[in-house]
């Protein structure tokens, strides 16, 4: 599964479609090819922090966390969803419910890549209606995977708001989505690769920050 | 995958175990308030049917328009085929209509793998002849998979967990020792065939059961026991899969009378009590009740008889996915 997020040169070209969130073992082989030797610009206990911060900002902004959902995104989301509901938790004394919401078969960028497996969409029983949605994704780029959350969502119920907590957004966006949350903010180049590695999918937490090294095909 | 689904025997391990992971979490669509996702919006569907089939077109049907794509039924009766047209010009028919993908079920086996040589859309087997129902197959390994409880893909450790998957083909669970009895009219089953075949795929051991003049002459060549002796065999079966007596197919007397093959190959409530306390009872359908499964197995709690309705059009989600979602890259033709 690959979740570095390859500069491209623009999404037509189907081997520079990014951020594909489903297993494709072949794809974390390329990746780790492409960032052979990239720099770490997160250290794990800054990783920490930001999500401790992360954490406190969301109470703080929906006063206390009532009636929040902190839905991640396959893959890297969705760990740092429920670290991010057990930070809140520890804060608040309560539990703070969250979840996992697959995007795939709503992306737009399907018919550029063979097609991928889906990843699991895990929702609390009584559904996302009247609930503020926290979507939770590692890094934030062009917008197209919050965009295809956003339709996802729509189709799951109706939630009183929905709000995006990224761990990187390292710009470059293509459509007009912003996160509210925002762990750090990391200046790149379209050439670049962001990769962030978290303990649950990868044993060890980490950003890193690449050359991509030849074409992705 | 390869560009078609033509036969079972087609797949690998791991392709079938990426249909049913991805039907896996289709399912679970089927309770959410909206029961549709956009993925093959401007994809068109044709269902090509030259053989009577309601339950297979309207499962195919409802797994194509729940994917969004536009699904255009054909239907040989009534039709141009009625006229004399050839199966070569409806499918160029089908090819100027624009279709992504063909459905076909056609009396003749080998049908599909001639349609998949004329036209550039995938084709996807319905059922041909005697030869194969690759959807079927799947969808009978979907349900032994859900119903005896062993875990779907490697993401599902544990609720409330979700773990992520890591690659296509590792940690799945597969069928691996569940012992599958195929019970009846082997020789003009299709579903047989497939579910042979497949079911060796991923792991299962399967026994056929059936008369003699019931089995096709190469069956020695299959990877499966044969028996001839239904009630040896039901102790150690997990899986009993009752096929239909094929009446339509049979232009000859392959056994003295319906009664005598209901008692010898029928499963009737002594029957189901000897299998072990797990055992699930699947049948394809539609049922001779009386015939090879009483009544009162048919809707007993062991039979998953709806249950592979539900999950037809789950996998059959998948696949239609799995072939027309995502892009073909130059090197993946086949």
């Amino acid at each position: 599964m690959t979740h570095a997020h390859p500069a491209g040169n623009g999404p037509a070209d189907p081997r520079t479609s990014r951020a594909s969130r489903s297993g494709d073992a072949s794809d974390a082989g390329e990746v780790s090819a492409g960032l052979a030797g990239g720099k770490r610009v997160f250290e794990p206990a800054e990783i920490r922090r930001a999500l401790t911060r992360i954490a406190h900002e969301i109470l703080e902004r929906t006063h206390g966390a009532d009636d929040i959902l902190l839905l991640g995104i396959p893959t890297r989301g969705v760990p740092l969803a429920e670290r991010l509901a057990a930070r809140a938790a520890e804060f608040e004394g309560r539990t703070v419910p969250w979840g996992a919401l697959d995007v795939t078969m709503y992306r737009d960028d399907l018919r550029l890549r063979p097609a991928r497996a889906l990843g699991h969409t895990i929702l609390p029983p009584e559904g996302i209606d009247g609930k503020t949605v926290v979507i939770v994704d590692d890094v934030l780029y062009s917008g197209r995977t919050v965009r295809a959350a956003l339709d996802a969502l729509t189709d799951l119920g109706r939630p009183r708001a929905v709000q995006l907590a990224v761990l990187v957004d390292r710009g470059h966006r293509e459509l007009p989505i912003r996160a509210d949350y925002v762990g750090k903010n990391l200046p790149t180049s379209q050439r670049e690769m962001v990769r962030v590695l978290l303990a649950e999918t990868d044993g060890e937490d980490a950003v890193l920050l690449g050359e991509r090294r030849g074409a992705l095909a | 995958m390869n560009r078609h689904l033509i036969s079972a025997a087609d797949l690998s391990r791991d392709d079938a175990l990426l249909i049913l992971d991805t039907a896996e979490e289709l399912a679970r669509m089927s309770d959410r308030p909206i029961k549709k996702l956009p993925t093959l919006r401007g994809r068109t569907v044709v269902n090509l049917f030259f053989e009577d089939s309601t339950r297979t077109r309207i499962s195919f049907e409802a797994a194509a328009k729940r994917l969004s794509a536009d699904v255009i039924n054909f239907s040989a009766k009534g039709s141009s085929v009625a006229k004399g047209e050839s199966l070569k010009d409806t499918a160029l028919t089908l090819e100027a209509m624009g279709a992504d993908a063909v459905v076909i079920r056609h009396v003749a086996s080998g049908a599909p793998h001639r349609l998949a040589g004329w036209i550039r859309g995938h084709v996807v087997n319905a059922g041909d002849g005697m030869h194969e129902h690759p959807t079927q197959a799947l969808l009978d390994a979907f349900t032994i998979r859900r119903r005896l409880g062993l875990p779907p893909g490697a993401g599902a450790t544990g609720a409330g967990r979700p773990t992520s998957r890591r690659g296509a083909g590792r940690g799945h669970a597969a069928l691996d020792g569940v012992r599958v009895t195929i019970v009846g009219d082997v020789l003009h089953s299709r579903v047989a065939r497939s579910n042979v075949a497949l079911l060796n795929i991923l792991g299962a051991e399967v026994t056929l059961v059936a008369p003699p003049t019931l089995l096709p002459i190469a069956v020695g060549g299959w990877p499966c026991e044969i028996s001839y002796d239904l009630d040896a065999v039901l102790a150690k079966s997990d899986v009993i899969m009752m096929l239909r007596v094929q009446q339509e197919r049979m232009r000859a007397a392959y056994f003295p009378s319906v009664r005598e093959y209901s008692r010898r190959y029928g499963l009737d409530v002594g029957r189901m009590e000897a299998l072990p306390e797990h055992a699930i009872v699947m049948h394809p359908g539609p049922m001779n009740r009386g015939v090879e499964i009483a009544a009162e197995v048919a809707d007993s709690p062991r039979s998953t008889i709806v249950e592979q309705v539900a999950n037809g059009v789950s996998v059959r989600m998948a696949v239609l996915y799995l072939l027309l979602g995502g892009a073909e890259l130059p090197g993946e033709i086949r």
